[in-house]
């Protein structure tokens, strides 16, 4: 396992989910038997459309969501950290060394601090640093990696822009000194010269700092980018996961293949190609039997369509898993 | 033929406690019956504040250029001053699809209540004729049981669904011109894919105008017909969409199309527009790009190059700083 920084092995998110104080409770199981390794400095990205259950995983493994069955081991160079079962200094350890990056830069910062303050206010509440000049150090130290200017640091964040803003989140992120960064959604709320930019930013800061990333995002093209490693997620399930090129030039599955032709082409000579996929993401609250995907399938076997194939990953080519049902 | 819409000369600038801005300069363009502009750029760049000026929906501290024309069906809607002239267009002859449908419809309002109101409002017809226009309008867009969701309330309905049933709403009147603003950025890409070709079956069965406002490329690729670039208030380029995006000429179009990551060409570098989109506040004189332009010619630098568009082939215009600029790189 030397070379893996996180292994999440058999894991399930459930909650619960009461319509109202008579009917009876129910499970939404937004994550199912989740299973993925996460090389050391890979940019592992997750993709999938809203309610596929890419948050929730990416929140499970940094702890901040309660996983319901399976475990998450985060291998740092001393020890391992068991993620489902730590006390409250190993959670404070990691999350020094796990942080996350959020969507939307205009709520992700407060109004009433200076960015000087939002970019050190990790390092005092996980009491990192020891004075005041040691983390006005830092903070100047990651503030030049995230191209801010030292007079950036003393405004407060109403004066910036989307991708100012956003590498200030960058820079908070950061300043712990982490090894593992969660991306959810990072660049989806800016546009796309500053898209490029942050994007750029953060595969930079990768090497420089050695940094690992799980990047969450519903952008194909962008993640066909960026990352080395691409799982695609369904309704709470993996449908299909592989090294990003194999995958976008070879896809197996029909939800992939499905994804890739709805991507607007630029050429205004080659239009709506799109295998047009049918109605929406079924509710997690009762997701089909069998393969989850079958309902909107376009192309549905004669086994698959009573559900009784059972969700499972089948290696196709070395690295590159497909659910059993669509590589048949 | 008199165009369907065509607007000339505006200026759109609010006051505010900082100074005025100038939102919108001095921009052209004309759509006519059937046929899809497709208005670019990034957020800031007044696109949508073109739009709102068409419906006179900007707010109170927005004042117009008195030599500017929105002709809109042989009539000057700056010209307007009473609720009466506006009510005409608002949702009669122009409908708009707004971005975000969850914040459009009213949340304690069923939909076929809301959709009934303004058909009552805009068609000489009775609450029964309009309740069965509003559930085949619903059909039309692909709801299914549209006979349930038109006593349900927008809360019940999924995104991709909400914005179906707000396109509904908007063409259930039978607007001569549709804004669209925005209307498939919140959507998924399949969702996405799903409305963009409902709105193009019914551009072409009921032959409206449309405006298509977005920053994404690849869907204006998809739905447009022409297209207007936009950056800090005016239109850098403008043409036929085939033109425009395979033989862009300004450098800030240039810029767009190369920032966009095209999963069909992964080696291909993601390069940035450097800099920043500047304050409105301290707009450049001359040409807007220059603070950004990547080999900007020594007069456009300076700003002595005013703006101006020039046509460079058939219906194909650029902003004349952008030629030189753009012929060298």
């Amino acid at each position: 396992m030397g070379d893996n920084l996180i292994s999440v092995n058999n894991v399930s998110v459930n909650f619960d989910y009461q319509e109202n104080f008579i009917s009876k409770k129910q499970k939404i199981h937004a994550v199912n038997n989740i299973n993925i390794k996460i090389k050391k400095g890979s940019f592992f990205g997750l993709v999938g459309e809203s309610g596929s259950g890419k948050t929730t995983l990416g929140r499970a493994i940094l702890g901040a969501n309660k996983i319901s069955s399976g475990n998450v081991i985060f291998h740092d160079d001393e020890r391992d950290y068991d993620l489902t079962n730590m006390n409250k200094q190993d959670l404070k350890e990691y999350r020094k060394k796990a942080q996350l990056i959020f969507q939307d830069p205009y709520a992700a910062l407060s109004p009433r601090m200076t960015v000087r303050d939002i970019i050190a206010e990790p390092l005092e509440v996980m009491k990192i640093t020891n004075s005041r000049q040691e983390t006005d150090e830092r903070v100047r130290d990651i503030a030049a990696k995230c191209r801010l200017n030292i007079e950036h640091l003393r405004r407060f964040p109403h004066a910036f822009s989307g991708g100012q803003r956003q590498r200030i989140s960058i820079a908070r992120a950061l300043v712990s000194n982490p090894k593992f960064i969660v991306a959810d959604e990072s660049v989806a709320a800016l546009d796309v010269s500053i898209q490029a930019d942050i994007l750029n930013l953060l595969k930079q800061l990768q090497v420089e700092l050695n940094l690992t990333y799980l990047f969450i995002s519903h952008d194909l093209s962008v993640v066909a980018h960026v990352c080395d490693v691409v799982a695609v997620m369904y309704l709470g399930h993996i449908v299909e996961m592989g090294p990003s090129r194999e995958l976008f030039k070879n896809p197996k599955h029909s939800y992939t293949k499905a994804l890739l032709s709805s991507i607007p082409s630029i050429d205004p000579e080659k239009r709506s190609e799109a295998i047009e996929l049918k109605g929406e993401i079924p509710s997690a609250l009762n997701p089909p039997p069998g393969c989850v995907f079958r309902t909107r399938c376009p192309n549905p076997g004669i086994d698959c369509k009573g559900g009784e194939i059972k969700m499972g990953l089948t290696e196709v080519e070395p690295g590159h898993w497909v659910d059993q049902c669509c590589a048949l | 033929m008199s165009h369907l819409l065509e607007v000339k000369n505006l200026d759109v600038k609010f006051d505010t406690d900082e100074g005025r801005i100038t939102a919108v300069e001095n921009i052209s363009f004309s759509v006519d019956q059937g046929e899809v502009l497709g208005i670019v750029g990034e957020s800031g760049s007044g696109k949508s504040v073109t739009a709102k000026s068409i419906m006179q929906l900007n707010p109170g501290n927005t004042s117009y250029n008195e030599d500017a024309e929105i002709i809109l069906d042989n009539e000057n809607v700056l010209k307007f001053n009473s609720k009466q002239d506006l009510k005409k267009i608002r949702g009669g002859k122009v409908s708009m699809i707004f971005q975000e449908p969850m914040a459009s419809f009213a949340p304690a309002i069923k939909i076929g209540a809301q959709m009934v109101e303004q058909l009552l409002i805009h068609k000489n017809i009775n609450k029964e004729e309009a309740k069965s226009t509003s559930i085949n309008m619903l059909k039309r867009v692909g709801i299914a049981d549209a006979e349930k969701r038109f006593n349900q309330y927008a809360f019940e309905l999924s995104g991709g669904m909400r914005q179906r049933a707000m396109i509904a709403m908007a063409l259930s009147t039978m607007p001569k011109l549709l804004l669209a603003d925005e209307p498939t950025t919140a959507l998924d890409v399949t969702i996405q894919a799903q409305v963009i070709n409902l709105i193009k079956d019914i551009i072409k069965e009921y032959q409206m105008g449309v405006i298509f406002i977005t920053h994404d490329l690849g869907v204006i690729a998809q739905v447009a017909d022409h297209v207007a670039v936009m950056y800090l208030g005016s239109v850098v380029e403008k043409g036929p969409v085939n033109e425009i995006l395979k033989n862009p000429k300004h450098p800030y179009t240039k810029g767009l199309l190369q920032a966009l990551p095209d999963i069909n060409n992964l080696d291909a570098p993601l390069s940035p527009i450097p800099g920043n989109i500047p304050s409105p506040l301290d707009r450049p004189t001359g040409c807007v790009f220059r603070t950004r332009c990547p080999h900007h010619n020594p007069e456009g630098k300076d700003g002595k190059i005013e703006m101006k568009l020039i046509e460079v082939e058939p219906s194909h215009w650029v902003d004349q700083c952008g030629i030189q600029c753009g012929q060298n790189g």
